[in-house]
């Protein structure tokens, strides 16, 4: 970035101007001010919890005034058009590979708890018990491991299909730094028992507090590059990423509505009580799973499957008609996580009716994912970075066909609270959302580095399967002790009374706790063979066994 | 208004509305004229000749 043209290296000096630098300013004010905030949080705080949290935040404020005074004054700062801005894409890369790994690595660890009770429990260290770790591994898989692919795939495909660079020079390196914040201060948190008590929402409001500046700041530098854009379209893809970014904001702001117990306490109040609360926090849920985990993750699906397979998607407008009746359809599939509570009963019928219209919008996306590749289907066969981008279609369409069936009431009332449902959203998390984002990686790591190919393809096949076999003990295993615990749970006697005791059920589903863990093992193994791999490619290495003259693959 | 009118209006408007942009959308991917346009989006992805930097200039050519 040394030969900038457009704009000089750090002026402060003239905001407003030609060649001044807002978001510089804007950038530097917010840390001042969070590290104002944080040192008075410091010191006043009410409870260990809050404590933490202040220190975790002046320290990342501190050091983003350091690293913004230090970039300044080398130089680092300029805002180059015209190159487009891949250092805070190569930063995303390792973030999710990272915490890709680690947050697999926690599902590991409270899987074998489930099987053996005191696996890496220890009394006297309450924290590691499965209650504060599990919301380490859903934040960690989802908002960790996904979110950095979602941020980074986002600032990828926006900028190449718009074929400028990212609007806002320092944002989106703010919203890369303050996202990974959002991730540590909430997974401390979780350590500490400080928690907004929401599921999937678990993050404290101080920490959604800060999550709301970096979403905003994100939506800000994705329109702003959509608005510079060179090409006179807007590809599909960014409408997908676009609807995910502006749902998740809403998502967010409504269902952490909260009052905090004082500026200085850890502990804050739900707005909502009641069924209302129910209601809202899942329509918040299920929103996630449509925006976050599917929107966006399609928006991977129409750049990255049509790119690597060299083919331009299979119908433009079945994408068109794909992503309307998607993000219509999924904002009331909510209520089928509450059948049988206090929610009206036509809320419910709606919720459920509104889930099996669903299946037409995922599998018309789906279709149109995996006949991208006619014409093209022997790359399947050469490539194993597309194997694996199909193979998570498939999936999507596998588990998109399995949540219709449970959100059906007479179906629910056998499945939920059960295993099912954690094999259900395994099967789409691990098979969809997991595979998918290995195949983004495998994509962008050689395209950042420029580098002619991976370090190895025969690693990726490796994954490739590891994964798969994964995959498939987690929910083969799961759909047996789901439903076997759920036919336990309504099994009666000839005298009318439960034939199960609830421990019995429990004892009964030990030996698929333990093909769960092993499948669960296998993936992340997996994801630490793709860690190798990306590294050494990043690198600049190639495998000695697969010179480059014998591969084909790019 | 009662619970129940308010329950009915809420059901019977969703459903009025709900089919009508869904109508909307089908219309216009479907619309005949604007079958050139998206097949040049479709090409967006894998006609770019150089992914290494951006256009300086205004516009790519694509449209005509």
């Amino acid at each position: 970035m040394t030969n900038a043209t457009t704009s000089a290296p750090l002026q402060l000096k003239g905001f407003g101007k030609p060649g001044s630098r807002p978001d510089i300013l804007v950038v530097s004010v917010i840390c001042v001010l969070g590290l104002l905030w944080a040192i008075s949080a410091a010191a006043f705080s009410h409870d260990l919890g809050m404590s933490v949290l202040a220190y975790i935040f002046a320290g990342a404020f501190a050091l983003g005034i350091f690293a913004i005074s230090f970039a300044g004054s080398k130089g680092l700062l300029a805002n180059d058009d015209s190159k487009y801005m891949d250092g805070v894409l190569k930063a995303g890369v390792i973030a999710s590979t990272f915490w890709g790994v680690v947050g697999m690595l926690v599902g590991v660890i409270i899987a074998s708890q489930l099987a053996f009770p005191e696996f890496l429990y220890f009394k006297e260290l309450g924290f590691l018990n499965f209650g504060r770790l599990r919301p380490i591994h859903t934040s960690g898989v989802i908002f960790a491991f996904g979110g950095n692919v979602l941020i980074s795939t986002s600032f990828y495909v926006v900028q190449r299909t718009c074929r400028t660079r990212m609007f806002g020079g320092l944002l989106p390196w703010f919203v890369f730094w303050g996202y990974n914040l959002v991730i540590v201060t909430a997974a401390t948190g979780y350590l500490f028992g400080v928690t907004g008590g929401q599921e999937y929402a678990e993050p404290n409001w101080v920490v959604d507090l800060w999550l709301t500046i970096v979403w905003v700041a994100y939506l800000v530098v994705f329109l702003g590059t959509l608005w510079k854009r060179k090409e006179p379209h807007i590809y599909v893809a960014n409408w997908f990423y676009l609807a995910f970014i502006i749902t998740i904001a809403i998502l967010h702001l409504v269902n952490n509505a909260a009052v905090p117990a004082s500026p200085w306490s850890s502990k804050a109040y739900s707005a909502f009580a009641g069924v209302q609360n129910a209601m809202t926090q899942w329509w918040y849920g299920h929103n996630a799973v449509g925006f976050f985990l599917t929107a966006g993750f399609l928006g991977i699906m129409y750049y990255f499957v049509p790119k690597r397979a060299e083919r331009p998607v299979y119908s433009y407008q079945l994408s068109i008609i794909h992503f309307w009746a998607l993000i219509f359809t999924y904002m009331w599939a909510g209520p089928h996580h509450l059948h049988y509570t206090a929610l009206p009963q036509w809320v419910q019928t709606l919720g459920m009716t509104f889930s099996i219209i669903l299946w037409m919008p995922s599998w018309g996306g789906m279709i149109n994912g995996l006949m991208t590749l006619s014409g093209a289907w022997d790359k399947l066969r050469t490539d194993p970075v597309l194997r694996m981008l199909v193979a998570s279609v498939a999936f999507y369409g596998m588990s998109t066909f399995e949540g219709p069936a449970m959100s059906i009431r007479a179906v629910n009332a056998l499945s939920h609270y059960t295993d099912w449902t954690v094999g259900h959203v395994h099967s789409g998390a691990l098979g969809w959302v997991g595979m998918v984002s290995f195949g983004a990686l495998y994509c962008m790591t050689p395209w950042l580095w420029r580098r002619e190919r991976l370090y190895s393809m025969k690693l990726v096949e490796t994954h490739f399967w590891l994964a798969t076999i994964g995959i498939l003990f987690y929910i083969t295993a799961m759909w047996v002790s789901g439903i076997m615990q759920g036919l336990m749970w309504r099994a009666y006697n000839e005298y009318g009374f439960l034939q199960y005791s609830f421990v019995e059920t429990v004892k009964a589903m030990k030996p698929y706790y333990i093909i769960r863990a092993l499948g669960g093992l296998l993936f992340t193994a997996g994801a630490a063979v793709m860690a190798y791999n990306l590294w050494r490619t990043a690198k600049g290495d190639i495998s000695v066994k697969e010179p480059l003259a014998k591969a084909q693959v790019a | 208004m009662t619970y129940e009118a308010l329950a009915k209006f809420a059901q019977q408007s969703g459903s009025v509305y709900f089919a009508v942009i869904f109508f909307a959308v089908c219309v216009y991917a479907l619309w005949p004229k604007n079958k050139d346009k998206f097949d040049q989006m479709a090409q967006m992805p894998i006609d770019e000749p150089n992914d290494d930097a951006p256009l300086m200039s205004e516009h790519s050519g694509l449209e005509k």
